[in-house]
């Protein structure tokens, strides 16, 4: 039996995830080359982009794996640019929190910047939607990017075993993670946060097992928090 | 690399994999609808902005590849992308023209 109002949603969420294959292509095609080359075989670049399935995480493990940093200092790193996905949790709940569990299990997985950012603005847009509608719409979002992740990650690996190591692959790590920083340098907050990463990375250089990262992004957490606090505080008197 | 044996790397992704999981699934699986305290998401806010710069700093001041000299074409490529990606907020273009500088640039240099 077909129920109509279903098929409408997968098929818009399909549509609405198509636009982002063009971003999720290079970077999954990246990250296929780039473990690659690091001396991972085939098995464990496509582990990391089945299981972890976040590119910057992704990323910043391999960065640190090449510099043959502690497994907690890699973890913990890699967890940490994760965060951010905690509160793309608690803020989409309102929306999926009354699906069934065994769904909202599933949508977990395929939580990622792109299917959230899409969900989020649909959602916003049309509140009046059912919780199936929204559930449906977000499987249809996940359809095309999830697949195209894994699919791009192993083209890269593949090709990625052909690329003469003269190409100065070395440096894409660091072109990519500007890349993906750059656009998210929105506010006043959001560039003195980066700025203080960059400072206390270059002071803190000196302290072993890579330990600086740590310290150097709680402190950027806090001081951009901080300066967000302080700016809506500014505003909130001038009004 | 060579710090780690297969199965380490294993226990690496697979770590990742379930930290990562669990953090998507923390709301939606787990703690259910309720309002995240403000100072906790203005924190959580900050994560990528805060970690990537530092990652990022000592790759483009002390390149493994020239043995930790600061050197030209790694240093342009890295203004062009930052600024290409501030400017068009755009991700990909930013990535092109890094790495078209880093080509371009090494290639003029000899």
């Amino acid at each position: 039996m077909r129920k109509a109002p279903s098929d409408s949603a997968y098929l818009s969420g399909i549509i609405g995830g198509l636009p982002f294959l063009l971003v999720l292509l290079p970077f999954g095609l990246l990250f296929g080359v780039l473990g690659t080359e690091a001396g991972l075989p085939l098995s464990q670049v496509m582990g990391f982009s089945f299981l972890v399935i976040a590119g910057s995480a992704q990323f910043t493990a391999l960065q640190l794996m090449t510099e043959n940093a502690p497994v907690l200092v890699v973890l913990a790193s890699a967890l940490a640019v994760n965060l951010r996905m905690a509160m793309y949790s608690a803020s989409i709940t309102p929306h999926l929190g009354a699906a069934p569990l065994w769904q909202r299990a599933l949508l977990s997985y395929m939580l990622v910047d792109q299917t959230y950012a899409m969900a989020m603005q649909t959602y916003e847009a049309q509140p009046e939607r059912s919780v199936r509608w929204k559930v449906v719409y977000f499987f249809g979002l996940a359809t095309p990017i999830c697949p195209l992740w894994y699919g791009a990650t192993y083209a890269g690996a593949v090709l990625g075993a052909t690329i003469p190591p003269e190409f100065a692959l070395d440096f894409a790590v660091p072109i990519t993670f500007l890349a993906l920083v750059a656009p998210a340098l929105r506010t006043l907050a959001h560039i003195a946060a980066a700025m203080t990463s960059v400072v206390m990375a270059v002071l803190l250089n000196w302290m072993p097992y890579n330990l600086w990262l740590m310290v150097a992004g709680i402190t950027a957490m806090i001081v951009g928090a901080e300066v967000e606090r302080r700016m809506s505080l500014a505003k909130a008197k001038l009004t | 690399m060579s710090a780690y044996s297969e199965t380490t790397v294993w226990l690496i992704i697979a770590a990742l994999g379930c930290g990562s999981y669990l953090v998507r699934l923390s709301f939606l699986g787990i703690l259910g609808n309720r309002d995240l305290p403000e100072w906790v998401l203005r924190h959580l806010r900050y994560t990528p902005v805060a970690i990537l710069p530092a990652l990022i700093t000592p790759l483009v001041l002390w390149p493994q590849a020239t043995g930790g000299a600061l050197d030209a074409p790694r240093l342009s490529a890295a203004i062009v992308a930052l600024s290409v990606g501030v400017w068009r907020k755009n991700a990909i273009a930013a990535v092109f023209a890094g790495m078209a500088t880093l080509y371009g640039v090494g290639y003029f240099l000899g």
